[in-house]
Protein backbone atom coordinates (compact mmCIF):
# COMPACT_ATOMS: atom_id res chain seq x y z
CA UNK A 1 0.00 0.00 0.00
CA UNK A 2 2.69 2.55 -1.21
CA UNK A 3 -0.08 4.83 -2.49
CA UNK A 4 -1.33 5.86 0.84
CA UNK A 5 1.74 7.03 2.12
CA UNK A 6 2.80 8.60 -0.99
CA UNK A 7 -0.77 10.63 -1.16
CA UNK A 8 -0.47 11.18 2.69
CA UNK A 9 2.60 13.33 2.06
CA UNK A 10 1.49 14.97 -1.31
CA UNK A 11 -2.06 15.89 1.00
CA UNK A 12 0.10 17.28 3.98
CA UNK A 13 1.99 19.94 1.62
CA UNK A 14 -1.66 21.25 0.31
CA UNK A 15 -2.85 23.95 2.74
CA UNK A 16 -6.20 23.52 1.51
CA UNK A 17 -6.06 20.08 2.02
CA UNK A 18 -4.64 20.40 5.78
CA UNK A 19 -7.60 23.27 6.53
CA UNK A 20 -9.89 20.76 5.53
CA UNK A 21 -8.88 17.30 7.18
CA UNK A 22 -8.37 20.14 10.10
CA UNK A 23 -12.10 20.86 10.02
CA UNK A 24 -13.58 17.53 9.90
CA UNK A 25 -11.91 16.61 12.41
CA UNK A 26 -12.89 18.92 14.32
CA UNK A 27 -16.31 18.92 13.63
CA UNK A 28 -15.82 15.17 14.32
CA UNK A 29 -14.53 15.75 17.56
CA UNK A 30 -17.22 18.60 18.41
CA UNK A 31 -20.09 16.31 17.92
CA UNK A 32 -18.67 13.55 19.98
CA UNK A 33 -18.06 15.56 22.76
CA UNK A 34 -21.61 17.48 22.77
CA UNK A 35 -22.78 16.25 26.14
CA UNK A 36 -19.56 18.08 27.49
CA UNK A 37 -19.16 21.15 25.36
CA UNK A 38 -22.79 22.12 24.92
CA UNK A 39 -23.98 24.57 27.04
CA UNK A 40 -27.39 23.28 27.60
CA UNK A 41 -29.41 20.72 26.01
CA UNK A 42 -30.61 20.53 22.38
CA UNK A 43 -34.19 19.79 23.35
CA UNK A 44 -34.15 22.65 26.64
CA UNK A 45 -36.83 25.02 25.95
CA UNK A 46 -36.73 28.28 27.99
CA UNK A 47 -39.39 30.54 26.94
CA UNK A 48 -38.13 33.27 28.97
CA UNK A 49 -34.54 32.74 26.82
CA UNK A 50 -36.56 32.94 23.28
CA UNK A 51 -34.79 34.37 20.39
CA UNK A 52 -31.30 35.99 22.22
CA UNK A 53 -28.78 37.53 20.13
CA UNK A 54 -25.35 35.21 20.15
CA UNK A 55 -23.54 36.95 22.98
CA UNK A 56 -23.74 36.97 26.72
CA UNK A 57 -26.50 34.64 27.66
CA UNK A 58 -25.48 32.08 24.66
CA UNK A 59 -22.75 32.21 22.52
CA UNK A 60 -24.48 31.57 19.46
CA UNK A 61 -27.80 32.95 20.78
CA UNK A 62 -31.37 30.89 21.16
CA UNK A 63 -33.68 30.30 18.66
CA UNK A 64 -37.83 30.49 18.98
CA UNK A 65 -38.40 28.39 21.68
CA UNK A 66 -35.10 29.59 23.99
CA UNK A 67 -33.51 26.53 22.91
CA UNK A 68 -29.35 27.34 22.64
CA UNK A 69 -28.52 27.30 18.79
CA UNK A 70 -24.30 26.37 20.31
CA UNK A 71 -26.10 23.00 22.27
CA UNK A 72 -28.57 22.43 19.24
CA UNK A 73 -25.31 22.36 16.65
CA UNK A 74 -23.27 20.36 19.01
CA UNK A 75 -25.84 17.61 18.93
CA UNK A 76 -26.95 18.32 15.02
CA UNK A 77 -23.09 17.45 14.08
CA UNK A 78 -24.06 14.03 15.47
CA UNK A 79 -27.28 13.18 13.45
CA UNK A 80 -25.95 15.61 10.23
CA UNK A 81 -22.05 13.32 10.42
CA UNK A 82 -23.83 9.94 11.28
CA UNK A 83 -26.58 10.12 8.82
CA UNK A 84 -23.18 11.31 5.86
CA UNK A 85 -21.13 8.64 7.32
CA UNK A 86 -23.92 6.02 6.81
CA UNK A 87 -25.02 7.21 3.35
CA UNK A 88 -21.45 7.29 2.32
CA UNK A 89 -21.27 3.71 3.44
CA UNK A 90 -23.91 2.80 1.44
CA UNK A 91 -23.02 4.57 -1.70
CA UNK A 92 -19.91 2.71 -1.58
CA UNK A 93 -21.10 -0.57 -0.30
CA UNK A 94 -23.80 -0.54 -3.50
CA UNK A 95 -21.73 1.42 -6.06
CA UNK A 96 -18.19 -0.01 -5.70
CA UNK A 97 -18.95 -4.05 -6.18
CA UNK A 98 -21.31 -2.66 -9.21
CA UNK A 99 -18.82 -0.90 -10.71
CA UNK A 100 -16.08 -2.90 -10.16
CA UNK A 101 -18.16 -6.07 -11.83
CA UNK A 102 -19.20 -4.32 -14.68
CA UNK A 103 -15.64 -2.92 -15.77
CA UNK A 104 -13.83 -6.07 -14.91
CA UNK A 105 -16.38 -8.97 -16.11
CA UNK A 106 -17.20 -8.67 -19.71
CA UNK A 107 -18.97 -7.22 -22.37
CA UNK A 108 -22.51 -8.49 -21.82
CA UNK A 109 -22.47 -8.08 -18.24
CA UNK A 110 -20.76 -5.23 -18.33
CA UNK A 111 -23.84 -3.49 -20.85
CA UNK A 112 -26.56 -5.17 -18.06
CA UNK A 113 -25.45 -3.27 -15.46
CA UNK A 114 -24.40 -0.25 -16.51
CA UNK A 115 -28.24 0.33 -18.24
CA UNK A 116 -29.71 -0.07 -14.77
CA UNK A 117 -26.92 2.90 -13.73
CA UNK A 118 -28.06 4.80 -16.20
CA UNK A 119 -31.92 3.86 -15.58
CA UNK A 120 -30.89 5.37 -11.69
CA UNK A 121 -29.14 8.31 -13.09
CA UNK A 122 -32.01 9.20 -15.20
CA UNK A 123 -33.85 10.35 -11.83
CA UNK A 124 -32.57 13.78 -10.24
CA UNK A 125 -30.34 12.41 -7.15
CA UNK A 126 -32.45 14.43 -4.78
CA UNK A 127 -35.79 13.05 -6.47
CA UNK A 128 -34.71 9.61 -6.27
CA UNK A 129 -33.94 9.96 -2.68
CA UNK A 130 -36.80 11.98 -2.15
CA UNK A 131 -38.61 8.84 -3.61
CA UNK A 132 -36.43 6.40 -1.77
CA UNK A 133 -37.64 8.09 1.34
CA UNK A 134 -41.38 8.10 0.47
CA UNK A 135 -41.08 3.89 0.44
CA UNK A 136 -38.88 3.81 3.76
CA UNK A 137 -40.55 6.02 6.12
CA UNK A 138 -38.79 8.36 8.38
CA UNK A 139 -36.02 8.06 10.56
CA UNK A 140 -31.98 8.34 10.45
CA UNK A 141 -31.70 5.47 8.78
CA UNK A 142 -34.03 5.69 5.59
CA UNK A 143 -32.45 9.30 5.30
CA UNK A 144 -29.29 7.54 4.99
CA UNK A 145 -30.65 5.00 3.08
CA UNK A 146 -32.28 6.93 0.45
CA UNK A 147 -29.24 9.38 -0.05
CA UNK A 148 -26.75 6.37 0.04
CA UNK A 149 -28.70 4.74 -2.61
CA UNK A 150 -28.80 8.33 -4.81
CA UNK A 151 -25.27 8.98 -4.12
CA UNK A 152 -24.51 4.87 -5.82
CA UNK A 153 -25.06 5.27 -9.37
CA UNK A 154 -22.64 7.82 -9.53
CA UNK A 155 -20.28 6.04 -7.77
CA UNK A 156 -20.85 2.80 -10.06
CA UNK A 157 -19.76 4.70 -13.10
CA UNK A 158 -16.74 6.11 -11.28
CA UNK A 159 -15.68 2.58 -10.26
CA UNK A 160 -16.03 0.98 -13.95
CA UNK A 161 -14.43 3.60 -15.25
CA UNK A 162 -11.01 3.34 -12.82
CA UNK A 163 -11.26 -0.56 -13.25
CA UNK A 164 -11.37 -0.52 -16.81
CA UNK A 165 -8.45 1.64 -16.91
CA UNK A 166 -6.14 0.14 -14.62
CA UNK A 167 -7.57 -3.64 -16.40
CA UNK A 168 -5.93 -2.37 -19.34
CA UNK A 169 -2.76 -1.85 -18.29
CA UNK A 170 0.05 -4.90 -19.07
CA UNK A 171 0.53 -5.85 -15.43
CA UNK A 172 -3.00 -7.30 -15.66
CA UNK A 173 -2.31 -9.06 -18.52
CA UNK A 174 0.46 -10.66 -16.61
CA UNK A 175 -1.20 -11.82 -14.21
CA UNK A 176 -4.03 -13.51 -16.44
CA UNK A 177 -1.12 -14.78 -18.11
CA UNK A 178 0.66 -16.25 -14.82
CA UNK A 179 -2.84 -18.35 -14.16
CA UNK A 180 -4.45 -15.20 -11.90
CA UNK A 181 -8.50 -16.18 -11.38
CA UNK A 182 -11.13 -13.43 -12.05
CA UNK A 183 -11.99 -12.70 -8.58
CA UNK A 184 -8.42 -12.49 -7.79
CA UNK A 185 -6.76 -10.22 -10.28
CA UNK A 186 -9.97 -7.49 -9.16
CA UNK A 187 -9.65 -7.65 -5.64
CA UNK A 188 -5.56 -8.02 -4.86
CA UNK A 189 -5.05 -6.44 -8.69
CA UNK A 190 -7.47 -3.60 -9.71
CA UNK A 191 -8.86 -2.83 -6.61
CA UNK A 192 -5.50 -1.56 -4.92
CA UNK A 193 -4.61 0.47 -8.29
CA UNK A 194 -8.28 1.90 -8.29
CA UNK A 195 -7.94 2.73 -4.92
CA UNK A 196 -6.78 6.61 -4.73
CA UNK A 197 -9.29 7.42 -7.26
CA UNK A 198 -12.21 5.95 -5.67
CA UNK A 199 -11.07 7.47 -1.95
CA UNK A 200 -10.84 10.64 -3.81
CA UNK A 201 -14.03 10.33 -5.54
CA UNK A 202 -15.59 8.76 -2.12
CA UNK A 203 -14.43 12.45 -0.61
CA UNK A 204 -16.81 14.45 -3.17
CA UNK A 205 -19.46 11.84 -2.59
CA UNK A 206 -19.76 12.71 0.99
CA UNK A 207 -20.00 16.41 0.16
CA UNK A 208 -22.88 15.50 -2.06
CA UNK A 209 -24.83 13.17 0.85
CA UNK A 210 -24.51 15.65 3.42
CA UNK A 211 -25.81 18.49 1.02
CA UNK A 212 -28.89 15.97 0.42
CA UNK A 213 -28.78 14.16 3.71
CA UNK A 214 -29.73 17.54 5.09
CA UNK A 215 -31.91 19.04 2.23
CA UNK A 216 -33.87 15.61 3.13
CA UNK A 217 -34.94 17.00 6.73
CA UNK A 218 -35.11 20.96 5.55
CA UNK A 219 -37.85 19.58 3.62
CA UNK A 220 -39.49 18.40 6.98
CA UNK A 221 -38.98 14.84 5.23
CA UNK A 222 -36.79 12.60 6.90
CA UNK A 223 -36.89 13.43 11.04
CA UNK A 224 -39.36 14.06 13.43
CA UNK A 225 -40.40 17.77 14.05
CA UNK A 226 -37.55 19.53 16.63
CA UNK A 227 -35.03 16.66 15.76
CA UNK A 228 -31.73 18.97 16.34
CA UNK A 229 -30.05 18.11 13.13
CA UNK A 230 -28.23 20.82 10.68
CA UNK A 231 -31.33 21.11 7.99
CA UNK A 232 -33.87 20.73 10.52
CA UNK A 233 -32.39 23.67 12.47
CA UNK A 234 -32.26 25.74 9.16
CA UNK A 235 -35.51 25.17 7.74
CA UNK A 236 -37.38 25.93 11.62
CA UNK A 237 -35.15 29.20 11.77
CA UNK A 238 -36.93 30.61 8.69
CA UNK A 239 -39.75 31.60 10.04
CA UNK A 240 -37.71 33.86 12.57
CA UNK A 241 -35.19 35.40 10.27
CA UNK A 242 -36.13 38.45 10.00
CA UNK A 243 -35.51 38.68 14.32
CA UNK A 244 -33.28 35.58 14.78
CA UNK A 245 -31.13 35.26 11.71
CA UNK A 246 -28.83 33.58 13.75
CA UNK A 247 -31.09 30.22 13.81
CA UNK A 248 -31.20 29.72 10.48
CA UNK A 249 -27.39 30.57 9.26
CA UNK A 250 -25.31 29.25 11.81
CA UNK A 251 -26.29 25.54 11.37
CA UNK A 252 -26.24 26.44 7.21
CA UNK A 253 -22.80 27.71 7.78
CA UNK A 254 -21.79 24.79 10.11
CA UNK A 255 -23.15 22.78 6.78
CA UNK A 256 -21.90 24.57 4.14
CA UNK A 257 -17.92 24.63 5.84
CA UNK A 258 -18.14 20.72 6.02
CA UNK A 259 -19.23 19.91 2.87
CA UNK A 260 -16.81 22.26 1.06
CA UNK A 261 -14.05 20.68 3.83
CA UNK A 262 -15.27 16.41 1.74
CA UNK A 263 -15.05 18.79 -1.64
CA UNK A 264 -12.11 20.13 -0.82
CA UNK A 265 -10.53 16.68 0.67
CA UNK A 266 -11.50 15.12 -2.93
CA UNK A 267 -9.85 17.97 -5.15
CA UNK A 268 -6.75 17.43 -2.73
CA UNK A 269 -6.73 13.78 -3.62
CA UNK A 270 -7.30 13.72 -7.31
CA UNK A 271 -4.52 16.39 -7.52
CA UNK A 272 -2.10 14.09 -5.36
CA UNK A 273 -2.82 11.49 -7.20
CA UNK A 274 -3.23 13.22 -11.53
CA UNK A 275 -0.54 16.71 -10.67
CA UNK A 276 -1.07 17.56 -14.04
CA UNK A 277 -4.75 18.01 -13.64
CA UNK A 278 -4.10 20.68 -10.59
CA UNK A 279 -6.85 22.19 -8.66
CA UNK A 280 -9.69 20.55 -11.47
CA UNK A 281 -11.53 17.35 -11.55
CA UNK B 1 -24.66 12.41 -38.57
CA UNK B 2 -25.03 9.16 -39.28
CA UNK B 3 -28.09 7.57 -39.66
CA UNK B 4 -27.37 4.55 -37.36
CA UNK B 5 -25.73 6.77 -34.56
CA UNK B 6 -29.29 8.46 -34.32
CA UNK B 7 -30.77 5.51 -34.19
CA UNK B 8 -28.61 3.46 -31.81
CA UNK B 9 -29.03 6.52 -29.16
CA UNK B 10 -32.51 6.71 -30.07
CA UNK B 11 -32.95 2.51 -29.19
CA UNK B 12 -30.32 3.85 -26.23
CA UNK B 13 -32.85 6.18 -25.00
CA UNK B 14 -35.96 4.25 -24.95
CA UNK B 15 -34.62 1.06 -23.19
CA UNK B 16 -33.45 3.30 -20.35
CA UNK B 17 -36.97 4.74 -19.59
CA UNK B 18 -38.36 1.56 -19.37
CA UNK B 19 -35.85 0.20 -16.90
CA UNK B 20 -36.36 3.53 -14.97
CA UNK B 21 -40.24 3.42 -15.67
CA UNK B 22 -40.63 -0.43 -14.38
CA UNK B 23 -38.27 0.20 -11.70
CA UNK B 24 -40.88 2.97 -10.12
CA UNK B 25 -43.80 0.65 -10.67
CA UNK B 26 -41.38 -2.01 -8.34
CA UNK B 27 -40.76 0.45 -5.79
CA UNK B 28 -44.39 1.61 -5.13
CA UNK B 29 -45.35 -2.41 -5.21
CA UNK B 30 -42.95 -2.32 -2.33
CA UNK B 31 -43.96 0.33 -0.31
CA UNK B 32 -46.34 -0.67 2.79
CA UNK B 33 -49.98 0.04 3.02
CA UNK B 34 -52.36 -0.88 0.26
CA UNK B 35 -53.63 1.83 -2.19
CA UNK B 36 -57.68 1.06 -1.86
CA UNK B 37 -57.57 1.63 1.92
CA UNK B 38 -55.34 4.95 1.50
CA UNK B 39 -58.05 6.37 -0.67
CA UNK B 40 -60.81 5.69 1.63
CA UNK B 41 -58.87 6.04 4.99
CA UNK B 42 -60.87 9.75 5.03
CA UNK B 43 -64.09 8.34 4.64
CA UNK B 44 -64.14 5.66 6.97
CA UNK B 45 -65.01 3.04 4.65
CA UNK B 46 -65.82 -0.48 5.83
CA UNK B 47 -63.96 -3.74 4.36
CA UNK B 48 -66.23 -4.59 1.95
CA UNK B 49 -65.84 -0.98 0.78
CA UNK B 50 -62.50 -1.47 0.33
CA UNK B 51 -62.43 -4.65 -1.06
CA UNK B 52 -64.70 -3.29 -4.09
CA UNK B 53 -62.02 -0.34 -4.56
CA UNK B 54 -59.32 -2.60 -4.82
CA UNK B 55 -61.67 -4.77 -7.54
CA UNK B 56 -62.30 -1.70 -9.61
CA UNK B 57 -58.43 -0.25 -9.53
CA UNK B 58 -57.53 -4.04 -10.60
CA UNK B 59 -55.28 -4.18 -7.51
CA UNK B 60 -56.65 -8.12 -7.64
CA UNK B 61 -54.85 -8.62 -10.73
CA UNK B 62 -51.69 -10.39 -10.77
CA UNK B 63 -48.55 -8.58 -11.16
CA UNK B 64 -48.15 -8.69 -14.63
CA UNK B 65 -51.22 -7.61 -15.90
CA UNK B 66 -51.20 -4.58 -13.10
CA UNK B 67 -47.59 -3.86 -15.04
CA UNK B 68 -48.67 -4.38 -18.66
CA UNK B 69 -51.32 -1.82 -17.73
CA UNK B 70 -49.31 0.38 -16.13
CA UNK B 71 -47.06 0.76 -19.24
CA UNK B 72 -49.89 1.18 -21.79
CA UNK B 73 -51.74 3.77 -19.17
CA UNK B 74 -47.87 5.22 -19.09
CA UNK B 75 -47.94 4.98 -23.09
CA UNK B 76 -50.60 7.13 -23.32
CA UNK B 77 -49.59 9.62 -20.95
CA UNK B 78 -51.87 8.49 -18.09
CA UNK B 79 -50.12 8.34 -14.69
CA UNK B 80 -52.57 7.40 -12.75
CA UNK B 81 -54.49 9.06 -9.49
CA UNK B 82 -53.41 10.86 -6.91
CA UNK B 83 -54.39 8.89 -3.61
CA UNK B 84 -54.97 11.51 -1.84
CA UNK B 85 -57.20 14.06 -4.00
CA UNK B 86 -58.44 11.49 -6.71
CA UNK B 87 -57.35 13.57 -9.25
CA UNK B 88 -55.30 12.76 -12.42
CA UNK B 89 -51.84 13.14 -11.61
CA UNK B 90 -50.65 13.67 -15.09
CA UNK B 91 -52.73 16.87 -14.87
CA UNK B 92 -52.00 18.13 -11.24
CA UNK B 93 -48.14 18.05 -12.56
CA UNK B 94 -49.16 19.67 -15.47
CA UNK B 95 -50.44 22.70 -13.18
CA UNK B 96 -46.89 22.65 -11.53
CA UNK B 97 -44.86 22.40 -14.31
CA UNK B 98 -44.64 25.82 -15.75
CA UNK B 99 -43.42 27.26 -12.50
CA UNK B 100 -40.62 24.92 -12.28
CA UNK B 101 -39.90 24.95 -16.00
CA UNK B 102 -39.40 28.70 -15.79
CA UNK B 103 -37.13 28.21 -12.29
CA UNK B 104 -35.24 25.21 -13.76
CA UNK B 105 -34.37 27.46 -17.33
CA UNK B 106 -33.72 30.82 -15.80
CA UNK B 107 -31.08 28.93 -13.27
CA UNK B 108 -29.25 26.91 -15.85
CA UNK B 109 -28.75 30.12 -18.42
CA UNK B 110 -27.39 32.09 -15.37
CA UNK B 111 -25.34 28.46 -14.42
CA UNK B 112 -23.70 28.13 -17.61
CA UNK B 113 -22.92 31.70 -18.50
CA UNK B 114 -21.46 32.03 -15.05
CA UNK B 115 -19.91 28.67 -15.34
CA UNK B 116 -18.45 28.98 -18.69
CA UNK B 117 -16.84 32.19 -17.31
CA UNK B 118 -15.52 31.22 -14.81
CA UNK B 119 -14.11 27.65 -15.96
CA UNK B 120 -12.56 29.92 -18.88
CA UNK B 121 -10.98 32.94 -17.48
CA UNK B 122 -9.61 29.77 -15.04
CA UNK B 123 -8.11 27.55 -17.99
CA UNK B 124 -6.70 30.74 -19.70
CA UNK B 125 -5.26 32.19 -16.42
CA UNK B 126 -3.97 28.95 -15.02
CA UNK B 127 -2.03 29.09 -12.28
CA UNK B 128 -2.15 32.62 -11.33
CA UNK B 129 -4.19 34.07 -8.86
CA UNK B 130 -7.78 34.40 -10.88
CA UNK B 131 -7.42 31.11 -11.68
CA UNK B 132 -7.45 30.37 -7.75
CA UNK B 133 -10.27 32.99 -7.42
CA UNK B 134 -12.42 31.24 -9.78
CA UNK B 135 -11.40 27.89 -9.31
CA UNK B 136 -12.02 28.97 -5.07
CA UNK B 137 -15.76 30.62 -6.46
CA UNK B 138 -16.64 27.06 -8.30
CA UNK B 139 -15.80 24.69 -5.36
CA UNK B 140 -17.75 27.13 -2.90
CA UNK B 141 -20.87 27.19 -5.16
CA UNK B 142 -20.82 23.47 -5.22
CA UNK B 143 -20.56 23.05 -1.58
CA UNK B 144 -23.39 25.77 -0.74
CA UNK B 145 -26.87 24.48 -0.20
CA UNK B 146 -29.35 26.40 -1.72
CA UNK B 147 -31.64 26.20 1.07
CA UNK B 148 -28.81 28.39 2.83
CA UNK B 149 -27.31 30.66 0.18
CA UNK B 150 -31.62 30.85 -0.71
CA UNK B 151 -32.05 32.38 3.15
CA UNK B 152 -29.09 34.91 3.17
CA UNK B 153 -30.16 36.12 -0.21
CA UNK B 154 -33.26 36.74 1.32
CA UNK B 155 -32.28 37.89 4.57
CA UNK B 156 -29.97 41.16 2.60
CA UNK B 157 -32.20 41.96 -0.38
CA UNK B 158 -35.76 41.17 0.62
CA UNK B 159 -35.62 41.95 4.88
CA UNK B 160 -32.92 44.66 4.39
CA UNK B 161 -32.29 46.03 1.37
CA UNK B 162 -36.55 45.57 0.67
CA UNK B 163 -35.57 45.30 -3.34
CA UNK B 164 -36.98 41.88 -4.47
CA UNK B 165 -39.38 40.08 -2.69
CA UNK B 166 -38.65 37.20 -0.18
CA UNK B 167 -41.38 34.54 -1.29
CA UNK B 168 -43.91 34.03 -4.00
CA UNK B 169 -44.33 33.88 -7.92
CA UNK B 170 -45.75 35.49 -10.76
CA UNK B 171 -43.50 38.23 -11.84
CA UNK B 172 -39.63 38.24 -13.49
CA UNK B 173 -39.10 40.09 -10.00
CA UNK B 174 -40.17 36.97 -8.08
CA UNK B 175 -37.79 34.73 -10.11
CA UNK B 176 -34.50 36.53 -9.72
CA UNK B 177 -33.65 35.61 -5.95
CA UNK B 178 -34.56 31.91 -6.75
CA UNK B 179 -32.76 31.71 -10.33
CA UNK B 180 -29.39 33.29 -8.80
CA UNK B 181 -29.24 31.14 -5.91
CA UNK B 182 -29.68 27.51 -7.75
CA UNK B 183 -27.68 29.27 -10.56
CA UNK B 184 -24.96 29.67 -8.31
CA UNK B 185 -24.93 26.30 -7.67
CA UNK B 186 -25.13 24.91 -11.00
CA UNK B 187 -22.16 27.56 -12.28
CA UNK B 188 -19.75 25.72 -9.29
CA UNK B 189 -19.62 21.84 -11.18
CA UNK B 190 -20.20 23.94 -14.65
CA UNK B 191 -17.23 26.01 -14.25
CA UNK B 192 -14.83 22.91 -12.86
CA UNK B 193 -15.42 20.69 -16.31
CA UNK B 194 -15.39 23.82 -18.84
CA UNK B 195 -11.80 24.29 -16.81
CA UNK B 196 -10.59 20.80 -17.49
CA UNK B 197 -11.73 20.50 -21.23
CA UNK B 198 -10.48 24.15 -21.99
CA UNK B 199 -6.53 23.17 -20.28
CA UNK B 200 -7.10 19.66 -22.59
CA UNK B 201 -7.60 21.59 -25.48
CA UNK B 202 -4.98 24.36 -24.88
CA UNK B 203 -2.29 21.86 -24.80
CA UNK B 204 -3.64 19.76 -27.87
CA UNK B 205 -1.59 20.02 -31.04
CA UNK B 206 -3.44 21.74 -33.07
CA UNK B 207 -3.58 24.54 -30.82
CA UNK B 208 -0.01 24.55 -30.70
CA UNK B 209 -0.03 24.16 -34.69
CA UNK B 210 -2.65 27.44 -34.85
CA UNK B 211 -0.09 29.42 -32.64
CA UNK B 212 2.81 28.40 -34.68
CA UNK B 213 0.91 29.48 -38.04
CA UNK B 214 0.99 32.77 -36.15
CA UNK B 215 -3.04 33.15 -34.99
CA UNK B 216 -3.11 35.67 -33.03
CA UNK B 217 -3.68 34.23 -29.33
CA UNK B 218 -7.32 35.83 -28.75
CA UNK B 219 -8.28 34.34 -32.06
CA UNK B 220 -6.95 30.82 -30.73
CA UNK B 221 -9.02 30.64 -28.01
CA UNK B 222 -12.38 31.94 -29.64
CA UNK B 223 -12.37 30.04 -32.53
CA UNK B 224 -9.82 27.41 -32.34
CA UNK B 225 -10.33 26.22 -28.56
CA UNK B 226 -13.88 27.32 -27.65
CA UNK B 227 -15.34 25.48 -30.86
CA UNK B 228 -13.50 21.77 -29.26
CA UNK B 229 -14.39 22.71 -25.64
CA UNK B 230 -18.00 23.72 -26.44
CA UNK B 231 -18.98 19.49 -27.25
CA UNK B 232 -17.67 18.44 -23.76
CA UNK B 233 -18.90 21.52 -21.76
CA UNK B 234 -22.81 20.93 -23.41
CA UNK B 235 -22.16 17.12 -22.52
CA UNK B 236 -21.80 18.77 -18.89
CA UNK B 237 -24.54 20.78 -18.84
CA UNK B 238 -26.89 18.15 -19.80
CA UNK B 239 -25.56 16.12 -17.48
CA UNK B 240 -26.33 18.97 -14.36
CA UNK B 241 -30.44 18.88 -15.92
CA UNK B 242 -30.68 16.39 -13.02
CA UNK B 243 -29.18 18.89 -10.55
CA UNK B 244 -30.85 21.93 -11.41
CA UNK B 245 -34.27 19.97 -11.28
CA UNK B 246 -33.59 18.58 -8.10
CA UNK B 247 -32.14 21.66 -6.99
CA UNK B 248 -35.38 23.21 -7.89
CA UNK B 249 -37.24 21.28 -5.50
CA UNK B 250 -35.55 22.82 -2.80
CA UNK B 251 -35.09 26.28 -3.72
CA UNK B 252 -38.84 26.25 -4.29
CA UNK B 253 -39.77 25.39 -0.86
CA UNK B 254 -36.89 28.59 0.50
CA UNK B 255 -38.97 31.13 -1.56
CA UNK B 256 -42.46 29.42 -0.61
CA UNK B 257 -43.09 28.74 -4.56
CA UNK B 258 -45.42 26.59 -6.71
CA UNK B 259 -44.25 23.98 -8.38
CA UNK B 260 -43.27 20.20 -8.93
CA UNK B 261 -40.96 20.74 -5.61
CA UNK B 262 -43.99 21.30 -3.57
CA UNK B 263 -46.37 18.46 -5.29
CA UNK B 264 -43.32 15.65 -4.51
CA UNK B 265 -43.22 16.81 -0.76
CA UNK B 266 -46.69 17.34 -0.04
CA UNK B 267 -46.98 13.78 -1.70
CA UNK B 268 -43.91 12.15 0.15
CA UNK B 269 -45.34 13.68 3.59
CA UNK B 270 -48.73 12.22 2.76
CA UNK B 271 -47.52 8.64 1.51
CA UNK B 272 -49.31 9.83 -1.99
CA UNK B 273 -47.62 7.39 -4.06
CA UNK B 274 -48.74 7.75 -7.60
CA UNK B 275 -47.61 11.62 -7.34
CA UNK B 276 -44.93 10.63 -6.43
CA UNK B 277 -44.14 8.33 -9.21
CA UNK B 278 -45.94 10.27 -11.72
CA UNK B 279 -42.94 13.63 -10.87
CA UNK B 280 -40.11 10.56 -10.67
CA UNK B 281 -40.61 9.46 -14.26
CA UNK B 282 -41.60 12.84 -15.73
CA UNK B 283 -38.27 14.14 -14.31
CA UNK B 284 -36.69 10.87 -15.69
CA UNK B 285 -38.19 10.98 -18.94
CA UNK B 286 -37.17 15.38 -19.23
CA UNK B 287 -33.44 14.30 -18.47
CA UNK B 288 -33.25 11.26 -20.88
CA UNK B 289 -34.69 14.00 -23.42
CA UNK B 290 -32.40 16.64 -22.20
CA UNK B 291 -29.39 14.39 -22.39
CA UNK B 292 -30.55 12.79 -25.82
CA UNK B 293 -30.22 16.31 -27.83
CA UNK B 294 -26.90 16.93 -25.93
CA UNK B 295 -25.55 13.68 -27.38
CA UNK B 296 -26.43 14.36 -30.82
CA UNK B 297 -25.64 17.82 -30.86
CA UNK B 298 -22.31 16.80 -29.57
CA UNK B 299 -22.20 14.60 -32.73
CA UNK B 300 -22.76 17.04 -35.08
CA UNK B 301 -20.38 18.93 -33.84
CA UNK B 302 -17.52 16.31 -33.25
CA UNK B 303 -17.32 13.91 -36.01
CA UNK B 304 -15.10 11.54 -34.25
CA UNK B 305 -17.89 10.75 -31.18
CA UNK B 306 -20.06 9.00 -34.09
CA UNK B 307 -18.15 6.01 -35.04
CA UNK B 308 -16.56 4.79 -31.42
CA UNK B 309 -18.94 6.24 -29.35
CA UNK B 310 -20.52 2.54 -27.68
Amino acid sequence: MVWIARTCRSLLRQPAALAALGWLIAVCVAAAAAPVLAPAGPLEVAADRALLPPGRGAVLGTDFLGRDVLGRLLWGGRWTLQMGALALAVAVGLGLPVGLVAGSAGRQVDAVLMRLVDSLLAVPGLLLAMAVLAVLGTGLLPVALAAGMAAAPPYARLARSVTMEVRSAPFIDAARAVGCSAGRIAVRHILPNAGPALVAFAATQLGWVLLNGAALSFLGLGLPPGTPEWGAMLSEGRGYLRDAPWASAVPGLALTLTTLAANLLGDSLQTALRPQWAAGP
Amino acid sequence: MTARYVGRRLLQAAFVLWLSTTLTFLALQLAPGDPAQALLAASGATPEEVAARRSQLGLDDPLPVQYVRYLVDLARGDLGRSWLHGRPVGRMIAEQFPATAELAVSASLLGVVAGLGLGILAAVRRGTWLDTAATSVAVVGLSTPTYWSGLLAILLFSLHLRLLPAAGEGDLLHLILPSLVLGFALSGSIARMVRASVVEVLGAPFVLAARARGVPRRRVLFVHVLRAAAGPALAVAALQFGFVLGGAVVTESVFARRGLGRLAVEAILWRDLPVVRGVVVVAAVAYVLVNLAADLIQAALDPRLREDAA
